[in-house]
């Protein structure tokens, strides 16, 4: 066993509201500079849909992630290295910028220039690239809220696999149906991006398992682009250096929790240290399918198991970041409670942010197979609870996002969620808990005290039990490094090279 | 001093030790701008088909060219067959032929594609000057004087050689046609506009690719360390 730690994020998907509050946060702070005017860090979809950029779970097209051979061993789906060499002059797999977007602004000085006339004046859009005029037809966020029809929605991967008959009640529309997934860089434990590198410049960080591109070593061969499955790794044209979520690592180390997280309307993310055992990602990396998600939980240790302490103070791991994982939000809703699940394991790059899967729309009831849009009474919890086969969102959809299809996995979790729903709501609005709601609570696997628990977590949690932050002690790294006295008086160590385009 | 001297001696070492002194101060200083600077996502069609033979054909050339330089007398005994004289002249001609072919699109392409000609800079335009000028030099030579890999061992290795032993001896070139000096000089200038340049790319060609470790786990602290004892190198291939 060999300990380390992984600050790891999480997202109550039943929270969030879609207001890209996160994604502006996070371009204000990181991405709005040239050449990054079309990264979106953080960027939040209406699913099902294509996503940002279009159709980047297509791995057929753009060759992310990992693929497992028939005698089980383990390939980069893009590339092996005498392949990546030969590529370096053309990468037949890299993402166009239209399959993002092309970042446009507007010309607001039309407002005041234009000639007198019968209509208001409009301000021109224009390119941010070339600063020409142009037609905006795409942005990050272009399907909002239109996840759900037909147009966006049939062109989604994950939809492979649902039923025909239940893709087409998706489509009817009183059975529409959307939900939002946000999404930022995965920090994996298996990075693709780190392998697809030529140069070596993308690393793992050993203390928090931040995936971090030197900026001074990228030579723009942009492997990692097309290697990342999550297409979250994005080339600035204007540098010529990748560049991606860096977990807003500067904040995490002075206590603060990333921007995306900090600023989210919805209270929708948490975030907490999962303490994983690095000798396990090999057997994770090479899990058959059905194996894989079960092998990636295996691999985050219980922070509680004397056993686990020990290896982890010998790994150089100190007792606060012990005690933060022991506090860890993502400890509780990943292990704990068994409720979040990592976004598509089968690309086996072992994901380390975690999602907790939507309960539907459950202001719907079903009735001889038919979804009836009037409110119920409660009773309609438990219609529900025992067929949540023919929940609005389907199981298998989910399914194809979070458990490598295994809808069993994604049915547990719903079914917790919803009995935590029947228990409060029958002590809160009827003021006890009838013999059938703790029947249904038995049948979920839980009990009041967790009930309680989650309930605790996932409805009022301050700040400081949202964002589990431990210390870094930075200042002490800083000083092994450099001599403080010698720089006093300075503003910060080290020198500044500006990041111009070189020539 | 002749201007002879100046062309083929002076500015020879001149543009070396800039390549040198200046590459590294840039490698130290400013690594930053060191990158290959692709365009490929603004543009990746036209790319296609002028990147690969201007790479590969340029690079093949390139392997030539060495050839020759080091192993003189196995040029000149492989050429002492005709055929295979042919064999050669026709290869380095098609090879010269697929890199006009790149260098022309990725010129067009960099005039006619708005979104790549808004991130070409003026360095960019000097650098495919100088290597277009290059490749149609080598072409003239090769069809106005023609059998190049047959009487280049004798006239050019000799010069290059002089050069590097730091002994020079210009002479051996002052009564050669113009295009052939051109070529020379075009040469000269590549090496002296490299460390200013995108060119810089070349010498950053990741071989340690073919031989590390897939992952890559770096401890801050310390000090930076690249942290890989055996159980980190997982994924090698087995």
């Amino acid at each position: 066993m060999r300990v380390r730690a992984q600050m790891s994020m999480l997202f109550h998907l039943d929270k969030c509201i879609g207001c890209h509050t996160c994604s502006v946060a996070c371009k204000n702070l990181w991405t709005d500079r040239k050449g990054a005017e079309y990264m979106w860090w953080n960027n939040v979809e209406t699913r099902p849909g294509t996503g940002y950029p279009t159709g980047w779970e297509d791995q057929e097209h753009y060759k992310g992630g990992w693929w497992r051979d028939d005698k089980g061993r383990v390939h980069l789906k893009i590339q092996n290295q005498p392949v990546g060499l030969a590529r370096l002059f053309f990468n037949p797999n890299l993402p166009q910028l239209d399959d993002y977007y092309d970042p446009f602004t507007f010309r607001y000085q039309d407002l005041f220039d234009s000639p007198q006339g019968d209509q208001q004046p409009t301000a021109q859009p224009i390119s941010m690239i070339t600063g020409d005029e142009m037609e905006i037809e795409s942005g990050p966020n272009w399907d909002d809220d239109l996840g759900g029809s037909g147009i966006y929605a049939r062109n989604d991967p994950s939809l492979d696999g649902v039923d025909p008959d239940v893709r087409a009640q998706m489509e009817e529309i009183e059975r529409v149906v959307f939900n939002y997934l946000p999404r930022i860089c995965n920090h994996c434990l298996n990075p693709s991006c780190v392998a697809a590198c030529p140069s070596g410049a993308i690393y793992k960080r050993a203390e928090d398992g931040v995936v971090l591109v030197h900026e001074d070593k990228c030579r723009a061969w942009r492997m990692c682009v097309s290697a990342c499955p999550y297409k979250k790794v994005y080339y600035n044209w204007s540098t010529g250096k990748s560049e991606k979520c860096i977990l807003c690592f500067p904040r995490m180390e002075t206590g603060q929790a990333p921007a995306c997280a900090h600023s989210c309307v919805g209270r929708i993310r948490y975030m907490g240290v999962l303490l994983y055992d690095a000798d396990a990602i090999e057997e994770v990396v090479h899990a058959p399918d059905d194996e894989l998600l079960q092998a990636q939980m295996d691999a985050i240790l219980d922070p509680f198991d004397p056993k686990v302490i020990a290896e982890a103070k010998a790994a150089g791991i100190g007792d606060d970041w012990i005690d933060s994982a022991q506090n860890s939000p993502a400890w509780k809703f990943v292990k704990e409670w068994g409720l979040a699940l990592p976004l598509h394991p089968e690309y086996r790059t072992a994901a380390m942010m975690f999602y907790i899967p939507p309960l539907s729309p459950v202001m719907s009831t079903i009735e001889r197979n038919l979804v009836k849009l009037d409110l119920g009474t409660e009773e309609h919890d438990f219609e529900l609870f025992h067929q949540l086969e023919k929940a609005r969102l389907p199981l298998e959809y989910l399914a194809n996002l979070f458990s490598v299809g295994d809808h069993e996995v994604i049915k547990k979790i719903l079914r917790k969620m919803l009995a935590v729903r029947m228990y409060k709501r029958r002590q809160s609005v009827e003021g006890f808990v009838d013999g059938a709601t703790m029947a249904a609570l038995e049948a979920a696997g839980t009990h009041p005290d967790e009930v309680e628990a989650i309930y605790k977590m996932t409805t009022l949690p301050t700040m400081e039990e949202r964002f589990v932050l431990p210390p870094y002690h930075r200042e002490m790294a800083i000083e092994e490094l450099n001599d403080p006295l010698a720089h006093k008086g300075a503003v910060g160590v080290g020198y500044i090279d500006p990041p111009r385009r070189g020539a | 001093m002749s201007g002879n001297e100046m062309l083929f001696v002076v500015f020879p070492y001149a543009a070396f030790a800039l390549l040198v002194v200046v590459s590294i101060a840039r490698w130290r200083l400013h690594q930053f701008t060191v990158s290959s600077m692709s365009s490929q996502l603004l543009e990746s069609r036209r790319l296609f088909w002028g990147s690969i033979p201007f790479h590969w054909g340029l690079t093949l050339i390139l392997v030539g060219h060495l050839a020759a330089l080091i192993v003189p007398r196995s040029f000149e005994l492989w050429n002492a067959v005709p055929l295979q004289l042919l064999l050669l002249e026709i290869t380095g001609m098609a090879l010269g032929l697929w890199a006009l072919f790149g260098i022309v699109v990725l010129i067009s392409r960099r005039i006619q594609v708005p979104r790549v000609r808004s991130v070409t800079t003026t360095m960019d335009a000097v650098v495919l000057g100088v290597i277009l000028a290059q490749i149609v030099t080598g072409l003239l030579i090769a069809i106005g004087y023609r059998w190049g890999s047959f009487w280049g061992t004798a006239v050019f290795v000799p010069y290059v050689r002089s050069l590097l032993s730091f002994s020079p001896r210009p002479e051996l070139v002052a009564a050669l046609p113009v295009v052939l000096k051109l070529h020379v000089l075009s040469f000269f200038v590549f090496v002296a506009i490299f460390p200013f340049s995108r060119l810089v790319h070349i010498i950053t060609l990741p071989l340690n690719y073919l031989t590390r470790p897939w992952q890559k786990v770096v401890r801050n602290a310390p000090e930076p360390y690249v942290y890989q004892p055996s159980a980190d190198e997982f994924l090698t291939r087995r």
